[in-house]
């Protein structure tokens, strides 16, 4: 009656299949049963795993794979949890900290620290402008709070990219096979949907934790700083290299005389790439807790208010600001100063 | 003059490529370059190299590109590793030496002068000039201390404070010979140091190393395409094409006695006159002619014994050397000696 029971039955594997048993016939089945007609050349199936079903029920339906990747994570879940736990956990402390410094700290002392960093950082007395202007005006409309959580989040969770990936894009540099392997983990990291991320880390965590969406931002903001950090060290002058060769550098002088200081301009535009996605994603992440401005946004999405979705987006648009500006800024000190 | 071997390069051959060994038996048994990179896919690099460099003084090892010169400098240190003979440095087999000796070896003994300076640009030039001291682990001041000492002697004073991408080719270099100075090794190789200069500047530069050369009697291994530079410079020239070794020798020697038509295609722009000396082309005798017109000393050249003679071709020089006689120099046998030996049919120049 299905389609491909003509390959089942011509290769004799009927008995394998078992007996059909009708019980869940369809109504399209019903229909197609009732009119007798055979199905035409036109409209074949693609023997999917589904449509095999149908003509041997030996053979799993597609939503068996589907169930048992879940029944499987949901089999070693217990067994990763006692792994991640204790690893990921000092990342709950430092979302937690820093959030709670970030709150504490009265207002009169956080801004004129934050513009100190700014000027530290760029040594430009019209970036603090602009900046202390920013957060003035988010202060002012009483976004001040979720902007601090949001930049309390985007701190701890950049500043663990670099403490990864830096090492990781080194290590990478020096190996060829290592960044065979590597690259189509980051590819992958790279093209899948946040949200994606997000359903086994639930499945993992418990909502309540920070390290939750913690670990949702660092996998997603980790990929420029390693792939940059690798480039940058490969971009590195070979006659400058081999000149280190010559004067008899161990490994260690080169990587930290020569390589790391020649490639800072890269790791640093690697370093900006992070921060900026680091902060979409602090977003997408409010969806699990996060708290900061991405709360608001959603919030607008679901109550359908315009005003408050639209003003907390502008206050993301401005944080994003801040911190390319200040991060670029930076990275033209480096330059300037590196060449 | 008892003239010690400081380097020794016995049969060394270098084979690029996936199998080098497998193509080494090939090229043992004859086979040239073209036929290994055709029949074999294998890029022939140094062919059978012997060389003596002498210590204190100036070996040129001359090719055009392509000839390998680069790759056989690289041997020394072995920032390029042969595949199959013997570089043999104070006696010691360098190919033999593990990490640490050989680090050692870079570190103390041989410096080295790269054509586009390959100075670290994030550092400034004092920096840049101590850097051997400071990768040896000696204390900083004493190692800047002894860069700057060295970059006054290059004659660069005043920049130590800026960065390499401030200074023009020449000052680079300059910043290039004092890094390799300050690592006081007896040994640097320098690999078309003066290449990539203005020919203004690359003359200076000539002059600066031949000045040092005579107080700090170095072995310098020295790479060039340029032959008037080559022959400036070198105590002994190695020519070298394709990979092999046409002619090694007394520069003098090669150019009164090319014994390749290669080289005589080589030699047969260059201005004579003026790199020819007369000890290379009087006659060795101790008797003294009678129309003597005068003394000249035997390491002149011949552009100013020519300059001297105002022309005249009918006279005879004394040659003297060290207050005695060595010879007499007939200003008809120096004539001769300005014509090149022909230029080879079919050879590089052979089809003008």
């Amino acid at each position: 009656m299905a389609t491909y029971d003509f390959i089942f039955d011509g290769l004799g594997l009927r008995g394998w299949c078992g007996e059909k048993t009708n019980a869940t016939m369809s109504m399209e089945d019903l229909l197609k049963a009732r009119s007798g007609e055979t199905t035409s050349l036109w409209d074949t199936p693609f023997p999917s795993l589904d449509n095999l079903h149908d003509a041997c029920p030996a053979i799993a339906q597609t939503r068996g794979l589907t169930g048992g990747l879940e029944n499987g994570f949901l089999a070693v879940k217990d067994s990763l949890k006692v792994v991640l736990d204790p690893i990921t956990q000092p990342l709950s402390w430092f979302l937690n900290g820093a959030l709670s410094m970030f709150q504490t700290v009265p207002w009169w002392i956080m801004i004129p620290a934050l513009l100190a960093v700014v000027f530290v950082a760029s040594k430009s007395w019209r970036l603090v402008a602009l900046v202390a202007s920013f957060i003035l005006f988010l202060a002012f409309i009483d976004h001040y709070e979720h902007a601090m959580q949001t930049l309390a989040i985007i701190f701890v969770c950049s500043f663990i990219c670099v403490l990864l990936g830096v090492p990781i894009g080194i290590a990478m540099s020096r190996s060829d096979g290592l960044q065979r392997g590597i690259i189509p983990i980051l590819d992958m990291l790279q093209t899948l949907p946040p949200f994606v991320y997000l359903i086994p880390l639930i499945f993992l965590f418990s909502v309540t934790e920070p390290k939750l969406y913690g670990i949702a931002i660092i996998l997603y903001a980790i990929v420029p700083v390693i792939r940059l950090t690798n480039l940058g060290i490969r971009l590195v002058d070979k006659d400058v290299i081999e000149a280190a060769d010559a004067f008899g550098m161990t490994d260690r002088q080169k990587l930290y005389g020569v390589q790391v200081p020649l490639a800072l301009p890269n790791i640093m535009a690697g370093v900006n790439q992070t921060i900026m996605m680091s902060l979409a994603m602090v977003v997408i992440a409010s969806l699990v807790s996060a708290p900061g401005l991405g709360v608001l946004v959603l919030r607008g999405i679901r109550n359908l208010e315009l005003g408050v979705g639209l003003i907390s987006g502008l206050g993301i648009v401005l944080l994003a600001i801040i911190l390319d500006r200040v991060t670029k800024a930076a990275l033209a000190r480096v330059n300037t100063s590196g060449q | 003059m008892s003239e010690q071997v400081k380097i020794s390069i016995q049969h060394l051959y270098k084979i690029f490529g996936d199998n080098p060994e497998m193509a080494l038996e090939h090229v043992k048994a004859g086979m040239g370059k073209p036929e290994l990179m055709d029949e074999h896919g294998h890029v022939l690099g140094l062919q059978d190299i012997n060389v003596d460099i002498v210590s204190g003084k100036i070996t040129v090892i001359m090719g055009l590109s392509g000839s390998g010169k680069s790759t056989l400098i690289r041997h020394l240190n072995r920032l390029i590793e042969p595949t199959d003979g013997e570089v043999i440095v104070d006696g010691e087999d360098v190919l033999a030496y593990d990490e640490n000796n050989l680090r050692g070896l870079r570190r103390s003994k041989m410096s080295m002068v790269f054509q586009k300076f390959a100075l670290l640009p994030h550092r400034t030039v004092l920096e840049n000039a101590a850097t051997p001291l400071i990768v040896r682990g000696e204390d900083r001041e004493k190692a800047l201390e002894e860069g700057n000492k060295w970059l006054e002697r290059v004659g660069l004073q005043g920049n130590n404070n800026q960065h390499p991408h401030q200074l023009s080719g020449g000052m680079q270099q300059r910043v290039g010979i004092a890094r390799a100075l300050t690592s006081n090794s007896d040994i640097m190789l320098m690999d078309e140091a003066f290449s990539a200069l203005d020919p203004l500047i690359r003359t200076d530069m000539q002059d600066l190393l031949l000045e040092l050369q005579k107080e700090l009697h170095k072995t310098i291994v020295f790479i060039t395409h340029d032959l008037d530079e080559s022959l400036k410079l070198a105590d002994h020239l190695v020519i070298l094409k394709d990979g092999y070794i046409v002619q090694q020798g007394e520069p003098q020697e090669i150019l009164l006695h090319p014994n390749d038509p290669y080289i005589v295609d080589f030699i047969s722009d260059i201005n004579r006159a003026r790199v020819l000396r007369v000890r290379s082309v009087m006659d060795p005798t101790p008797s003294a002619p009678d129309n003597v017109a005068g003394e000249v000393d035997a390491d002149d050249n011949l552009e100013s014994l020519i300059a001297k003679s105002d022309g005249d071709t009918s006279i005879c020089y004394r040659v003297m050397s060290n207050g005695e006689q060595v010879g007499v120099m007939d200003m008809k046998d120096l004539v001769k000696a300005l014509v090149p030996t022909s230029a080879a049919e079919g050879g590089v120049r052979g089809n003008y």
